[in-house]
């Protein structure tokens, strides 16, 4: 499925969109971490929390649990809130 | 009263590695300042006179990079301990000086909790030290909140060192993130005795000053005759506030100590801290950040006085910077402000913002938290700014570069 990647994160992917599979939202993540090594600990910490400032975002729709299922035609964006000076 | 404080028996020992002559004095050569900063970092390359300087940067523009160090063991290999506001915390690895950076595999993290307990987060790497010179490519991290990790290919891949990080007595010492500097507790002053790679200190902010000579198998904590806040038990050692603690590379025994509250020394084996600072002039005070020792004579070291008064400013005293310098291991101190602003100067010096280079006559080096890069050529007589308007400046660090 095509994933939306946020600028801070596209020193890993380039592109704005990219393809990444998974079953849920855990795997999605796993895969692009594959694709693009080091990208998910920037968004998800050792405790498997997602980080503060990132948001995750399923067909429009806040997505908080990484065990969140996932389908294939699913948009999948995630997106960086900005804070601070 | 640490005296009572049991030592920590922790995970498994380290490797036995040789033991290695202290590192030298270095000849005069092509100099590095490695500059680190809350919005990227900077490589200031000068001359052998120190005299001319050029910039190089921003390297991670935006980026808050806590610590930027180069291996002294191969004289190329920069690692960076870097986060920003919004994403997490990670490092980057250069071996050609910085043209090319790559992000590291495994940057320190904790380990994952279990199932109903809280686990924590590292939320930057604060400080980097470099292992034993026989111990190539070995690292330590000290993080925020309060970890210790190890790597041993180059810093590429990092695991917690000791088992310090999940102990329950070494948990309580570090307290809460209430505790701690206002940008989080701090694991810092990662030292390795240049005589033996298994006798280590760090200190935490809080959480006190702590030994191991077992390669981190055993812990003692290493807090006698340190004041604390007054009000404050000395007997915990999650009130003991080390700012910052350096060991003389000319005698491993001498270790100088710039606390929240005031300025020591120690020499082993003594393991009790001699309050240095109260021969400071007393409207100047011993409250600081950084302490800077010198290469090649342990009686010499510098101090970066700060206002500590009332609700704590974190500013220079009276709007006017100095330095301070000892040439007799603390039993009398020099005001070394020649070139400074003499007025209205409001700025300080962060823990990691001052180093000495390895030059004859010592050259000495400061980052301000207003983005100003100062040096002096004479071991803190006469002081010229080499950079100005950077953003503010977390961490200096010095090479030479054959």
């Amino acid at each position: 499925m095509q994933v939306f990647i946020p600028t801070p994160l596209r020193s890993y992917t380039v592109q704005s969109f990219v393809e990444a599979q998974g079953g849920t939202l855990a795997a999605l993540l796993a895969d692009l971490d594959r694709r693009f090594p080091g990208i998910r600990f920037r968004m998800v910490d050792e405790q498997q929390q997602i980080r503060r400032h990132i948001r995750v975002f399923v067909n429009g729709l806040q997505v908080f649990d990484l065990a969140h299922g996932l389908q294939p035609a699913d948009e999948v964006f995630v997106v960086q809130a900005l804070s601070g000076g | 009263m640490a005296g009572k404080i049991k030592s920590r028996t922790l995970a498994k020992p380290a490797r036995k590695t040789k033991r290695a002559a202290p590192a030298r004095g270095r000849k005069s050569a092509n100099n590095l300042v490695l500059v680190s900063t809350r919005k990227g970092a900077w490589l200031f390359h000068g001359d052998a006179a120190r005299k001319n300087w050029r910039a190089d940067g921003p390297h991670f523009l935006g980026q808050v990079i806590n610590h930027l160090v180069l291996d002294p063991r191969d004289g190329k290999t920069l690692l960076a301990a870097a986060s920003t506001g919004h994403l997490g915390p990670t490092m980057f690895r250069s071996t050609d000086l910085g043209r090319s950076w790559k992000e590291v595999t495994k940057p320190p993290a904790f380990h994952k909790a279990a199932a109903g307990e809280k686990g924590r987060t590292v939320k930057h790497t604060f400080w980097l030290t470099p292992a034993h010179a026989n111990e190539p490519g070995v690292w330590y991290a000290g993080t925020s909140p309060q970890g210790l990790f190890r790597s041993e290919d180059g810093g590429q891949s990092w695991e917690a060192f000791s088992g310090l990080n999940d102990d329950p007595q070494y948990r309580a010492w570090m307290g809460t993130e209430q505790d701690g500097t206002p940008d989080g507790p701090k694991l810092h002053s990662i030292i390795v005795d240049p005589r033996d790679p298994r006798h280590l200190y760090f200190a935490m902010s809080s959480g006190g000053v702590h030994e191991t000579t077992d390669g981190g198998r055993n812990w003692s904590p290493l807090v006698d005759g340190m004041a604390v806040v007054e009000g404050f038990d000395a007997k915990n050692l999650a009130f003991h506030d080390p700012h910052c603690v350096r060991l003389c590379p000319s005698d491993p025994n001498r270790l100088y100590q710039q606390n929240h509250c005031g300025i020591y020394r120690l020499d082993r084996p003594s393991k009790n801290w001699k309050r240095i600072g109260q021969t400071m002039p007393k409207e100047i005070g011993d409250v600081g950040f950084p302490m800077t020792v010198h290469p090649r004579d342990h009686n010499v070291a510098w101090v970066l006085p700060m206002d500590g008064q009332t609700v704590w400013p974190r500013t220079s005293i009276k709007g006017e910077p100095c330095i301070y310098g000892t040439r007799n291991g603390g039993k009398s101190w020099k005001r070394l402000a020649g070139g400074l602003p003499k007025t209205q100067a409001w700025w300080t010096v962060k823990r990691q913002a001052m180093a000495a280079d390895g030059g004859d006559p010592v050259g000495l080096y400061f980052g301000t938290t207003s983005g100003e890069l100062w040096m002096s050529r004479d071991e803190g007589e006469k002081w010229v700014c080499m950079a100005w308007h950077l953003p503010e400046i977390y961490a200096v660090e010095t090479a030479a570069l054959g």
